[in-house]
């Protein structure tokens, strides 16, 4: 099974967290002023590279915080594991 | 091309079945093509079938990177139904039920299609409710369905649970009698011999690395074999339709996820339907060898992997035990995985790109099996005409833009939940 390092809790089983998915999406900055072509991207479209991904996991059997993981989805080797920025 | 009959066969058996010919050639590419499938899987080989034969344009490369069917044409589960509610998808399918009624007798090959039957569970009122309603919707298109109740299904599936213990007691089913099995690996090798007999050039071993694209319109591809020119090009690769479609620089309605399969060890016949539930997550049919096949839902993260983890080998297998406790003693002989390319309504993306010449057949989500017949001809008509045919029409890619999503069971844009 995937071992995913929580930066809170450290490395964990798989069936621990749910996932997230691509953290580089980024919901328009002004909603109302947005255009068709700006949501359809924020909402449907995604990076899906072979290689190297950057995204989120739950650890919702844990301390249910979401955070970030750069994960190779061809090895599944996880290459990084980041807390959240602070929301403020 | 030999074809295959009871007199070549009896013909063959005098010298000894050794001087078969080969079922298709391997010839190096040529410089240049009418006409360039990127994949050689069910879809791919299809789509060069149905050009040569429907359309008239026998100028065709299949190129594939490894062997034929070796991705999720040689991974699936087999199942062939066209049980679906929306107007689009049940067209769709259903012209793609009626290929698969004749396909043994057009291709001259046995793809084993098996009619026995394709049973959905329902396991709460919801369901119960639902599945009417697609049932209804079903035969109001012409397709056929039956609605069991929970005393029907028990006689025709003795070893099914139909008791009021398990966690999810089964209330009815709605059965599609066309539905059923075929051999998946046969599926590619008939379409490969009969499009190689009507002239299609199959190259394996051959990756596709980058397209070259001038002012807009599709030129060339650059494989490991070299530059191909090619006046059309049809991309049709399943799981790595991200990754290809990248290479042509464009971004897509899709995440490439893992799902798996696996067989028990074989056993007498002991059902002949195929069976799938959704409150439990798992579908099982029983192989001509007596293999259980069975699988479940995604690994539930982004991969290319190929291979799965363990939880959802258990999951899949906890699902069939509820449902039929009777196999809880039975082994399992080998689990696989296949990556998906999962839109984000759940519905197939087949037509034209903004790059003028490059079209795209993909977005198949776990389901791309049982479509192979209708999408090979779909996807033919499309790039022989630069335009979709009426049954593939509502499969744009830029249907999400416009906000004409396929979303089966209005899941929203989660790739997971279709």
């Amino acid at each position: 099974m995937m071992l995913i390092p929580c930066p809170w809790c450290g490395e964990r089983a798989q069936v621990e967290f749910a996932y997230g998915g691509d953290a580089t999406v980024k919901r328009p900055a002004d909603p109302a002023s947005a255009s068709d072509r700006e949501w359809h991207d924020y909402v449907f479209v995604r990076d899906n590279p072979k290689g190297p991904l950057d995204e989120l996991w739950y650890h919702a059997a844990g301390c249910r915080r979401y955070f970030r993981v750069r994960r190779d989805t061809v090895t599944h080797a996880i290459l990084a594991s980041t807390p959240l920025p602070e929301i403020t | 091309m030999t074809r295959y009959s009871i007199f070549s066969l009896a013909r063959n058996a005098l010298s000894h079945h050794e001087r078969w010919p080969l079922a298709w050639r391997s010839p190096e590419p040529k410089p240049a093509y009418d006409v360039v499938i990127i994949g050689g899987g069910g879809h791919g080989l299809a789509t060069a079938y149905y050009l040569a034969k429907e359309h008239g344009i026998t100028n065709v490369a299949v190129l594939e990177k490894s062997w034929l069917g070796l991705g999720n044409t040689g991974r699936n589960t087999t199942i062939v139904r066209s049980n679906y509610m929306i107007e689009p998808n049940a067209h769709f399918y259903e012209h793609s039920l009626k290929l698969w009624e004749g396909l043994s007798q057009d291709l001259n090959y046995n793809v084993m299609f098996s009619q026995r039957g394709v049973i959905n569970l329902a396991q709460s009122d919801a369901q119960v409710d639902a599945m009417q309603r697609r049932g209804n919707a079903m035969r109001l298109n012409g397709i056929d369905a039956v609605w069991l109740s929970r005393d029907q299904l028990k006689a025709m599936v003795p070893l099914l649970d139909c008791s009021d213990h398990p966690r999810y007691p089964i209330l009815g089913a709605l059965l599609q009698p066309r539905g059923g099995t075929a051999r998946h690996d046969a599926v590619a090798w008939g379409y490969a011999r009969a499009a190689d007999a009507r002239g299609v050039d199959i190259i394996q071993d051959c990756e596709v690395t980058g397209f070259r694209i001038d002012r807009g319109r599709v030129t060339a591809v650059e494989t490991t074999k070299g530059l191909i020119a090619a006046g059309k090009i049809g991309v049709a690769v399943a799981g790595h339709s991200g990754h290809v479609m990248a290479l042509a620089g464009l971004r897509l309605p899709i995440e490439t996820h893992l799902l798996q399969a696996m067989v028990s060890e074989p056993v007498k016949p002991c059902f002949d339907t195929v069976i799938s539930s959704g409150a439990t997550h798992c579908y099982v049919s029983q192989s001509d060898k007596g293999e259980l096949v069975f699988g479940g839902s995604l690994d539930g993260y982004n991969s290319y992997a190929q291979r799965g983890n363990f939880p959802a080998i258990s999951h899949a297998a906890t699902g069939l035990i509820s449902l039929f406790p009777s196999f809880s003693r039975l082994k399992l002989m080998r689990t696989w995985g296949g990556v998906m390319d999962m839109t984000m309504d759940g519905s197939p993306i087949i037509g034209r790109t903004p790059i003028d010449g490059l079209y795209l057949d993909g977005g198949w989500c776990y389901g791309g099996f049982k479509a192979t017949p209708g999408s090979g001809w779909v996807f033919a008509y499309t790039i022989a005409r630069d335009r979709p045919h009426a049954l593939n029409e509502a499969f744009s890619l830029d249907r999400f833009q416009r906000g004409f999503a396929l979303d089966e069971k209005g899941m929203g844009p989660t790739t997971g939940l279709h």
